[in-house]
């Protein structure tokens, strides 16, 4: 059941590391997530959130070389899996789905 | 740029996350907070980046962060533990002398640590037996005259106090109250039988979990005249006959029914008693008597409080404040201070007067607990020492298991299970002496061995086991982290780049506390040794040479006097209502004849017309007492300097003062005598009492002067005699200099506890320091035979040898012996009186005897080595 679903905040999360391609590593969400949505995203959330992908098998993990920023230590950067991709197109899919179904003067006022 | 390079994180914060996070997500979870810090230092500085570093990691320990305790790690654990045990055992047999100096001193010391945990153990269960335990409060009540606090609170309350909690205070469940000295010959049928007992009211069985075997617990005590027995009571009065129903008489005078047989009262319980009367009988037999229920008489009862579990105490405190404000005026100039205090802590907290019996109190143990854990400190000093400084000959064999793939915290666990194992042999030698001088420990005081039975339960010997673990733990953990930070490739490189003398500052460290330690302790038990014999020594301006006192226990003393008097070796004799200078005191209230607004408490001595000749009391003026009849009214009395200081009587004059009439105890009396000061109470206070003589020819104590040539002999005449008098009662009798050494016991336990454990502590010392010198000399004996081969003369060697410790002890000297002498100076010895002066002497003997015992050790392993024969040892590079 919770394997299926999205939750708002993964699905951002998923969006975000698609939009960063090859560069998304913990930090990085972290920055892209607070740039585009204005709301701080903690490391600690977000790091719990990855994990929580991962295991889902919605992203997977590869450590980068290691620099000498960071006191050394390697990154791990995040690709979107199949599932994953498919989860967001999915998502997607649904909104747009509603999104047409949604007569144009109902919106009018809220623009 | 550089300088902001070096910028680092806490490193410990990072230990913590290294320690506790899972592997695989460790590396890029820590660049990432370390990316985070960077930018912190930027713009916040460095101190919050830290801040913030240290808070980012404490917050990611999550459930999923977190390291699970991998199996095949436990594994691996349990299959080298084997390994680990058979190396140890190894490595015990072959350093022989040092394994014998870990497990001497750890024995010994662990034997003391063992003695304190049976003594804890038995004090913290007092008690505990009582199902309520946690809910039972005893009020005590704090005197006050004037203002000026009667010293400490004192365990009993006014019998008026006890009743008002009991009826008029919200939120008290029960209250039990008892009296103490129901006391005397009880007599059933034709058997008499000394027994001690209480006064108690019926809600007793209600608040304590006293069973009752026989009768009705509601309603035993609650009829005038009735008696609870105990089993052991019942047993002894009536043997095996049934006594439920059966009648007792006190002191051939007033009859008891027995209601009841309860068990006999615990051993950890620090009510105790033969006997249980009905409270309610003294309200008839003391109808007359307006003190009984006066609110100053807080001497007699102990009233006990059973609150709920969720009782307010400090609104309880509050209604007891309101009750002192109430009845305080019903006294003139006197406060009575009551409180509370939890039952739990009567065996354990502080010492209060007018306890029913013996404690323990919490000084006690705090001074003998903090004393053995030094001692057990000093043993763990022992085996971290010796394990660093051999660090040597073990480097290698810890590099061999790192190359081959041991982890730091396997070697870190090598070296532990190596000292629990030390431990726990010692463990086993501990056992052995904890039962050898388990008799001894509790004869050095008599208390002690009323309230303890440091009886072996699987309890304590689980607590034992614990103990040895952790003193293992305790003294390897250190050892253990040295070696697992061994670096494995230099130490099989090249062997001497080993720094084994690398923490040689800490070894001295150790090795100067283990002296200071030993030298305060010795000469703390010397100086106390030598207040001891001057307090037995000191004047107390009489004579109580060859005097021996007999207890009368309700004997007429005529009657045993014309039986004494026919012995040729009894020279004098006389009655007095007690023994002087051996720490009781009876008092009474003197009006001052100046002043008839102002009166004071004095001590007295009721005594007959030939205590002051056969005590050789100084009479400065006036006369003894007359021989008259005890029936005559009293009129007469003798005072002290003190007593005519005090009132000013006749500008204190005593020549004056003779024949001044003053007000004794609500009765007018004639000064006939003014005598010198002389020591009333111990020697080590009470001193300056202010004391007046009575006269009674009726006393509780015949004093008898014997002639000095054959005392045990006289004593054993007059003992028999006494039997053939009073058949009932056996025989208690003392010679008065045995007496004044009695009351001094409970310094004379100290000195021989301190002293014990001061000989202990000089012991391990001893032992580390022999293990020292052995493992230095050892190390450079290649040294010494060159040097030899040079020319150095013996004397010169054994200088270079010995030179370093003899500097450790003599740096241990300057330091405890300035730091005992303050103590003893300003700390302790300001709050006795009477004190013999502190000499810088005193320490000097145990001090010479440490250094000697030093001094031979260094000196006999330096000459051991100075002598070797150099060719031997240079042959066989």
């Amino acid at each position: 059941m919770k394997g299926t679903n999205l939750g708002e905040f993964e699905e951002l999360v998923l969006l975000t590391i698609a939009s960063l391609v090859n560069d998304a590593y913990s930090v990085a969400i972290c920055d892209e997530m607070e740039r585009h949505t204005d709301r701080s995203a903690k490391l600690g959330v977000v790091h719990a959130v990855l994990n929580r992908l991962e295991e889902k098998g919605l992203v997977k993990s590869k450590l980068g070389e290691a620099t000498k920023t960071r006191g050394g230590k390697r990154k791990r950067f995040y690709t979107l899996t199949v599932p994953g991709k498919a989860a967001l197109v999915k998502a997607r899919e649904m909104r747009e789905q509603l999104w047409q179904k949604i007569p144009a003067f109902v919106l009018k006022t809220a623009v | 740029m550089s300088e902001k390079r070096n910028i680092q994180p806490p490193r410990w914060a990072e230990r913590i996350l290294e320690w506790y996070c899972k592997p695989e997500l460790l590396e890029d979870l820590q660049g990432d907070l370390h990316e985070y810090f960077e930018r912190n230092v930027e713009s916040v500085g460095k101190r919050r980046a830290k801040l913030i570093y240290v808070i980012d990691v404490l917050k990611f320990f999550r459930i999923y962060t977190v390291r699970r305790l991998e199996f095949i790690n436990v594994l691996i654990n349990w299959i080298m533990l084997g390994s680990y045990i058979k190396t140890s055992g190894r490595n015990i047999v072959r350093n022989k002398l040092f394994s014998a100096i870990n497990i001497i001193g750890l024995s010994i010391s662990m034997a003391v640590g063992l003695l304190m945990i049976g003594t804890l153990m038995d004090t913290y269960s007092y008690d505990k037996f009582h199902a309520n335990h946690a809910r039972i409060y005893r009020i005590i009540s704090q005197y006050s005259y004037l203002g000026n606090k009667d010293g400490d609170f004192n365990a009993t309350t006014s019998l008026r106090a006890a009743k008002a909690v009991k009826e008029t205070f919200p939120g008290v469940e029960e209250v039990a109250i008892f009296r103490g000295g129901f006391d005397g010959d009880f007599q059933a049928g034709d058997k008499t039988i000394p027994l001690n007992g209480l006064w108690s009211n019926e809600t007793l069985f209600k608040v304590f979990s006293f069973s009752l075997l026989q009768g009705n617990a509601d309603k035993a005590l609650k009829e005038p005249f009735s008696v609870v027995l105990t089993q052991k009571s019942a047993k002894k009065l009536f043997g095996d006959a049934d006594a439920l129903g059966r009648t007792i008489i006190l002191n051939k005078d007033r009859e008891y029914t027995v209601t009841g047989i309860m068990e006999d009262v615990p051993q950890f319980s620090h009510l105790r008693f033969d006997l249980l009367a009905s409270l309610s009988g003294r309200e008839i037999t003391e109808k007359d008597h307006a003190g009984e229920m006066a609110w100053d008489n807080i001497w007699r009862h102990w009233t006990y409080v059973l609150l709920p579990a969720d009782a307010n105490l400090s609104s309880f405190q509050t209604n007891l404040d309101l009750l002192s404000k109430k009845e305080d005026p019903s006294v003139k100039n006197t406060n009575i201070k009551l409180a509370l205090q939890p039952m739990d802590e009567i065996m354990t907290g502080k010492s209060l007067s007018n306890q029913g019996g013996p404690i323990i109190g919490g000084t006690l143990l705090w001074v003998f607990g903090g004393l053995s854990f030094i001692v057990l400190l000093s043993a763990c000093f022992n085996y971290t020492n010796l394990s660093v400084a051999r660090s040597l000959r073990r480097a290698r064999e810890v590099g061999v298991r790192k190359v081959i793939g041991a982890m730091k915290n396997q070697v870190i666990g090598q070296f532990v299970v190596e000292a629990i194992l030390i431990s726990l042999l010692s463990l086993v030698a501990a056992f052995v002496i904890f039962l050898l001088v388990k008799p001894y420990y509790l004869g050095i005081h008599t208390d002690l061995q009323e309230l303890l039975l440091l009886e072996l339960s699987p309890k304590l010997v689980g607590m034992f086991l614990l103990f040895a673990v952790f003193i293992g733990v305790a003294a390897g953990f250190f050892p253990a982290l040295f070696f697992s930070r061994i670096n494995a490739i230099q130490v099989l490189k090249n062997n001497s780049t080993v720094k084994a003398f690398r923490k040689v500052t800490l070894r001295k460290t150790l090795i100067v506390f283990q002296y200071c330690i030993s030298i305060m302790l010795i000469t703390g038990a010397l100086i106390f040794y030598k207040q001891y014999k001057h307090f037995l020594a000191f004047d107390l301006g009489y004579s109580t040479e060859n005097i021996l006192n007999i207890r009368l226990q309700g004997n007429k003393a005529e009657l045993l006097k014309k039986e004494l008097s026919e012995l040729p070796d009894v020279k004098q004799m006389s009655t007095s209502a007690m023994i002087t200078s051996v720490g009781n005191v009876e008092g009474t209230s003197m009006k001052n004849p100046n002043n008839p607004e102002d009166s004071a408490g004095v001590r007295f001595n009721k005594v007959d017309e030939s205590y002051i000749p056969l005590h050789e009391h100084h009479l400065l003026v006036g006369r003894n007492f007359f021989a008259k009849p005890d029936s005559a009214k009293e009129s007469e009395v003798i005072v002290n300097q003190q007593v005519l200081k005090r009132f000013n009587i006749a500008n204190q004059d005593p020549a004056k003062a003779v024949d001044e009439i003053v007000k004794i105890d609500g009765k007018e009396l004639r000064i006939i005598g003014v005598m010198r000061d002389f020591q009333y109470g111990r020697a080590n206070n009470n001193s300056g009492e202010k004391v007046v003589l009575r006269y009674s020819k009726e006393g509780d104590f015949l004093n008898v002067k014997l002639l000095s040539n054959n005392l045990p002999v006289a004593y054993e005449k007059i003992k028999a005699i006494w039997k053939k008098i009073d058949p009932v009662h056996s025989f208690d009798a003392k010679f008065y200099n045995e007496e004044i050494e009695q009351a001094f016991r409970g310094l004379s336990a100290s000195i021989k506890l301190a002293g014990t454990l001061a000989f202990l502590a000089i012991c391990i010392a001893s032992l580390g320091l022999l293990g020292m010198v052995v493992f230095t000399t050892e190390t450079r004996l290649k040294e010494i035979s060159i040097r030899k081969v040079m020319g150095a003369s013996e004397g010169k060697l054994i200088y270079l040898l010995g030179r370093g410790f003899f500097m450790l002890l003599g740096t241990a000297i300057g330091i405890s012996l300035p730091l005992t002498y303050l103590f003893f100076d300003k700390i302790l010895f300001p709050n006795i009186v009477n004190h013999a002066p502190l000499k810088l002497t005193d320490g000097i003997l145990g001090v010479l005897g440490i250094a000697a015992i030093a001094a031979i050790m260094i000196g006999s392993q330096t000459l051991k080595v100075a002598r070797t024969n150099p060719a031997q040892v240079l042959k066989n590079e």
